[in-house]
Formats: C-alpha cells, sequence, structure tokens
C-alpha cells in the first residue's frame, strides 16, 4: 500500500514538450510511473517520445483516464495550469515549478478549495511524490528508494529527503510513500493531510517527517500527531542557527518577528512524543531503532 | 492615499533645498530598509531650515541597525491628534490575507500584540474573492477607532488592499497612520515587503532590489544567481539544495564552529556553478576552510565529483577544503577525487565527520 499514488496512477505531465518536462518525464515513465500524456495547447497531436501531446488537461483526461498531473510549466503559467487541470478532472496535481507567486498560491489554493474540494494539490516548488517501486511524480532519483515500507516520509525539503530516503536503503528500510511538501509559504498539501494518510495507511507503521524554520506547519503537525496519530513519528527541523530575519533558499524558510523558530518546532515536536534528531543521520538512526522495535 | 508632500534628498544641500521648497516646518527621514528609525535617531522635526541642516548633517551616514543611511526623505511636518496602525500580510496558517488595524498606532505591532492582543482589530480576506467594502467597514467598526475617522480609515485600508495585491506584496504596513486636528486621515508613514517571485510582472521591482543592502559577498553572490547568506564564522559552506544547506550551517555550529555562510547551489552542482561558489568563499577573508557537502540525486556522484575537479581548476583557493560526497554513485564520485587529495583538498565519509574536520581546520589557522 501507499499513500496518494501508486502502480495504477496515471499521469499527464503539463509541461512535458519542455526541456525540464521532458527529462524528468521520461525519467519518470523509465521508473515505471504510467506517463500516458502531455499537454501543449500548440503542440497537440504531436507526441514526445510516443508519448500523446493534447491541448488541455480535459482532452488528456477523456482519451487516457489519467487521474494525476505533474506541473513543469514556467511559474507565470502555474495559476493556469493548475486551474485547467483541476477543471479538466484532474484529482492528484504535483506542481514541481518553484519561484511562484505566493499571492498566486494562495488564490489557487483558495480557489481549489471553493470549486474543487475533491482535488489535492501537492507543491509548488517541491521535488513530488514517491511511492517506491509503484509510482515516481516529479525530481526524486527513484534509485535512492527502498520500496515496500514500512516507513512513510514527509518533507519540507528536497535534498533533505534524498538523504532521509537514502539513509533509509543503506540501513535496508522501506518505505511505503515519499512525499515532498516543498518548501513555499502556501503549500497545497500540509504535513497534517499527509501525517493523516500515513495513519490510515495499514502498510506505514512510523512516519519519519523533516521540518525546517518559518511558518507553524510543523507545530500544526505536532499537535495532531499528539491528538491523533497512533504510530510513532521521528523527526528533523532544518535551520536551528540561521539567521532571523533571512529567506535561507526557500521562500518559506524566514524567521520573522521572533516566529518560526527551528526551537519552537523541535519543542512542540518532542512534547508531542516525537523522536527528535539534531540532524539528518540522528533522524535515521531514530528512525531505524523505531523500526527494529516494531 | 492621503500622503504629505515630500522630496528625496542624498546630501544635506540636496535636504536644505526640499526643505526650502515645501516650506518649514519639515520631518526629516533616513530610508534605510529597517524598523526602529526614530528610536535611533533617524527621524527628526525640523522647525527652520537651519534645523534640517543639522539633522541631515547628523542623519546622513548614521548607522541604524547596521544599515548606513545614504538616502533622506524630507517631507512637510503634521498635526498629529491620533496614531493607528494599519496593515495586510499574508497568514501561512490560514493561507488568507490577514489585515490588522488598531487604535494604538506609532509604535511596533509585536509590541501593541504582545502587551494589549485585543487593542488589534483582525480581519481574514479570503484572496480568491478578495475584500468588500461591507467587510473592510466591520473591521474598521471593530478596531474602536474615533469614529470621525472612520469612513477615511475604510477608504485608507480598501485601497491599501489593492496595492497590496496589485503589488504581489508579502506585507504592506501603515504606522503611523493619522487623524489630524482637523478629523482627516492621512498617511504617515509606510513599509512595503515585495515578493521577489512576482518581479515577472513587475519589471521595475529588479530596480527596487538594487537597493537592498547587501555585504560585498552578498553582492557578489548575487551578482552570479546564487542563494546567499553571509554570516559571521570562518567555515565557508556549499550544499546542494536549500535544506540540505541549512543543515550544513547547523551541523557545523553543532560541533563547535562557526558557519561563514550559508550558500545553496542547487541540485545540479556543475562546473559553473561551482567555480561561482568557491570564488565567492574564497574572497571572503574570514574563511579559513571550506567545507562542500554534496548529496547526488539524479545528478550522479560521477558529474559532482568532475565537477568539482573542473571548478578547482579553474579557481586558486586559499583554504582547505573538505568534501562529503553521498548519494547516487558516491563511491564513483569518491574514486574520481582520490587522485586529486592532498593536504588542501580532503574527503570525508559523512556530514558529521567532514563538519568535525573543517572546524578543526577553521579553529588551527586562526590559532
Amino acid at each position: 500500500m501507499s499513500i496518494f499514488v501508486d502502480s495504477n496512477t496515471k499521469v499527464i505531465y503539463q509541461g512535458l514538450t519542455g526541456s525540464q518536462g521532458r527529462y524528468y518525464g521520461l525519467l519518470n515513465r523509465d521508473y515505471g510511473t504510467q506517463v500516458v500524456g502531455g499537454t501543449n495547447p500548440k503542440k497537440a497531436g504531436e507526441d514526445v517520445d510516443g508519448i500523446p501531446i493534447f491541448a488541455n488537461c480535459a482532452e488528456a483526461v477523456e482519451a487516457t483516464g489519467a487521474t494525476a498531473s505533474c506541473i513543469f510549466i514556467p511559474a507565470p503559467g502555474v495559476y493556469s495550469a493548475v486551474m485547467d487541470a483541476a477543471a479538466g478532472g484532474i484529482k492528484f496535481i504535483v506542481c514541481i515549478t518553484e519561484g511562484v507567486p505566493a499571492h498566486d498560491e494562495a488564490t489557487f489554493y483558495n480557489e481549489l478549495k471553493a470549486q474543487h474540494p475533491d482535488v489535492q494539490l501537492l507543491g509548488p516548488n517541491c521535488p513530488g511524490i514517491i511511492s517506491p517501486g509503484q509510482c515516481n511524480i516529479g525530481i526524486t532519483a527513484g534509485h535512492i528508494a527502498k520500496a515496500g515500507g514500512p516507513v512513510g516520509i514527509v518533507s519540507r525539503s528536497g535534498t533533505l529527503t534524498y538523504q532521509a530516503l537514502y539513509e533509509l536503503q543503506q540501513k535496508d528500510i522501506g518505505v511505503t510513500t515519499c512525499v515532498g511538501i516543498g518548501g513555499d509559504p502556501v503549500p497545497g498539501t500540509s504535513f497534517i493531510d499527509c501525517l493523516a494518510a500515513f495513519e490510515a495507511d495499514p502498510e506505514t507503521q512510523a512516519v519519519m517527517m523533516i521540518g525546517e524554520i518559518g511558518g507553524s506547519a510543523e507545530e500544526e503537525a505536532a499537535d495532531f500527531i499528539k491528538n491523533h496519530m497512533t504510530k510513532p513519528v521521528s523527526s528533523y527541523i532544518a535551520g536551528v542557527t540561521a539567521p532571523p530575519g533571512k529567506k535561507m533558499g526557500h521562500a518559506g524558510a524566514i524567521v520573522s518577528g521572533g516566529k518560526g523558530t527551528a526551537d519552537a518546532k523541535m519543542e512542540a515536536l518532542r512534547d508531542a512524543g516525537v523522536k527528535v534528531g539534531l540532524n539528518p543521520t540522528e533522524a535515521g538512526e531514530l528512525m531505524a531503532e523505531i523500526v527494529s522495535s516494531l | 492615499m492621503p500622503v504629505s508632500d515630500g522630496e528625496v534628498a542624498f546630501t544635506v544641500q540636496e535636504a536644505v533645498d526640499a526643505a526650502e521648497r515645501l516650506g518649514t516646518p519639515v520631518m526629516v527621514k533616513a530610508q534605510v530598509h529597517t524598523g526602529g528609525r526614530g528610536k535611533a535617531g533617524g527621524v527628526k522635526f525640523a522647525a527652520t531650515v537651519e534645523d534640517v541642516q543639522e539633522h541631515a548633517t547628523n542623519i546622513l551616514g548614521l548607522d541604524i541597525n547596521g544599515h548606513i543611511v545614504q538616502r533622506l526623505w524630507i517631507e512637510k511636518a503634521s498635526d498629529i491628534s491620533e496614531e493607528y496602525y494599519a496593515s495586510f500580510t499574508l497568514d501561512r496558517s490560514a493561507k488568507q490575507h490577514l489585515g490588522m488595524l488598531s487604535a494604538e498606532g506609532g509604535v511596533e505591532i509585536e509590541t501593541v500584540a504582545a502587551e494589549n492582543p485585543d487593542a488589534i482589530s483582525k480581519i481574514h480576506v479570503n484572496p480568491a474573492v478578495g475584500l468588500t467594502r461591507e467587510a473592510a467597514q466591520a473591521w474598521v467598526d471593530g478596531a474602536n477607532l474615533n469614529p470621525v475617522a472612520v469612513e477615511g480609515a475604510v477608504d485608507v485600508v480598501m485601497k491599501l488592499y489593492d496595492s497590496y495585491v496589485q503589488g504581489d506584496a508579502d506585507l504592506v504596513e501603515i504606522n503611523p497612520l493619522i487623524l489630524t486636528p482637523d478629523n482627516r486621515v492621512h498617511v504617515l508613514d509606510a513599509k512595503v515587503t515585495l515578493d521577489s517571485n512576482s518581479v515577472f510582472r513587475h519589471e521595475d521591482y529588479t530596480e527596487f532590489d538594487e537597493t537592498q543592502p547587501r555585504d560585498e559577498r552578498e553582492e557578489a553572490a548575487h551578482a552570479k544567481g546564487l542563494q546567499y547568506v553571509g554570516l559571521e564564522g570562518s567555515v565557508g559552506v556549499i550544499a546542494n539544495g536549500a535544506g540540505l544547506a541549512m543543515s550544513t550551517v547547523d551541523v557545523v555550529n553543532q560541533v563547535g564552529g562557526k558557519p561563514a555562510n550559508f550558500l545553496d547551489i542547487g541540485g545540479g552542482a556543475n562546473a559553473d556553478v561551482m567555480a561561482g561558489a568557491l570564488e565567492v568563499i574564497n574572497n571572503d577573508p574570514e574563511v579559513k576552510s571550506i567545507f562542500i557537502n554534496i548529496f547526488g540525486g539524479i545528478t550522479r556522484g560521477e558529474e559532482v565529483a568532475n565537477g568539482i575537479i573542473e571548478a578547482l581548476n579553474r579557481v586558486d583557493i586559499d583554504a582547505p577544503i573538505i568534501i562529503r560526497l553521498d548519494g547516487t554513485n558516491a563511491d564513483e564520485g569518491r574514486e574520481i577525487l582520490q587522485p586529486a587529495l592532498n593536504e588542501k583538498l580532503m574527503m570525508e565519509p559523512t556530514m558529521l565527520d567532514a563538519a568535525r574536520k573543517a572546524v578543526e581546520l577553521a579553529k588551527g589557522a586562526e590559532a
């Protein structure tokens, strides 16, 4: 089992004809993902290495039965791409693009909620999602993840997600699904969405959560873990020593007005019974201990 | 929005000329990218042109929280009956815009929030819907402003919301919003933070960005398009990915060292980017050792290793370099690096080992 995507998930790549879209779309297909189409209004009827291109998501869904999409459209076009996917019948939208204005994110988040409440958006500015051995949507290197569980991963950072997958693989620990929710101020999918899905997934027996400075998503997740989760969680928070008022690479990674510090987040997580590592390696070791005692 | 007449001045003479054109009394205000100007002596009342000369002389060159004043704003002084506060920002938890209005203006809103939170009237605005006049009216009614200020305040917050949305701002803040003795609502000072991701639809923002105070290192990194934040320590940090770079800075601190910077070179880690990053770090005189922390994902270890070697051939580096290379084809990458290793180029198997080595070398060089 897995959450959100599995071997049956059919995916449309919005922007498959661009260099990034083509590169990762074909890599994802090589991994085994069902890449059934792409969209580009100017190139409808053509194909990318045998993958048919449609004018929009509605036509792509009609022809292929796809339920998921992956967006590799430059930032100015992301708002339209998200709404095109939702209007076209896509139920799970993964947006890899970084550099999307925060106002656009807040707007399409709320429009989706009002007009398409059954649609789940992942990202923007995220590495995507992988259910190892079944489906890889996005830019994660599939071979660094061991399939099968019992661990689920949710993370705000790309490279730290890869690091976590790799450390677990080195310890011969499998992963059900690894979700990168991204480092922007308004992520479509939250830690809590993923924690709730992992709690409900019978194959997932423990969860690793990787957060970073900025906002209060980790504190809200800690509250959820305390009150609604029975499965053990280990965590790591990046940016303990980040200076206040500076964006640390990610648009959302900023300590402002004394809010959003790593210390406050770690404290909230510890209070919720989460095992918190002080660096990625330690978080991996803590997860190995959890897994060995399952 | 109703604002005071004023002019920008870069020199004392320009300030005096501006005051003569505007007519005294005027305010002499430091223009810097930071708060707390008043407390630091950066905002002064000038009754006469002689006062303007004196204040401009004192304020130009003044250091306010590390920002040197190079620009003044000279504006006609206003009579004030009451001071209010109004702002819009994005509430990340609620995923909606948040408006805050308070009858206690003129001080920092964080102070009001801590000491008297009930004095702040809040409104959440759904970005997909926008701010209606009815909602704005109810919000202003809840703020307990002087009744004669209400209509003017509603006008101002409606316009403030428009400018916040049309300008793709992270924050728009009016502080103080004043009521004058003749019952006008007037904007006396404001702070705006713009979203750098929105530059594609606001080309003029690039110009604003150039006025950002950056130290020499940050300027050089910015010119190369690198994600760099200057810190105070002696261990230069290069990592691929924002999370890993933050984590690297943390680990250097954890093992007792002080990082000189945060630097994210992105996923690819090719020779060009690596060479640029090394140049920026090498130009920092405080750097005594350099920690390169790369995790290969899609980019394979051998590509990363070749990139590092090529970059080192192009740039002469003074400080010793410690590399930690892990992830996809890490073994192949390490094999490529092996013959190049010497007392200036070292490799460690884990992030913690590499951090310890980098800190030890930096401390040795300082001693």
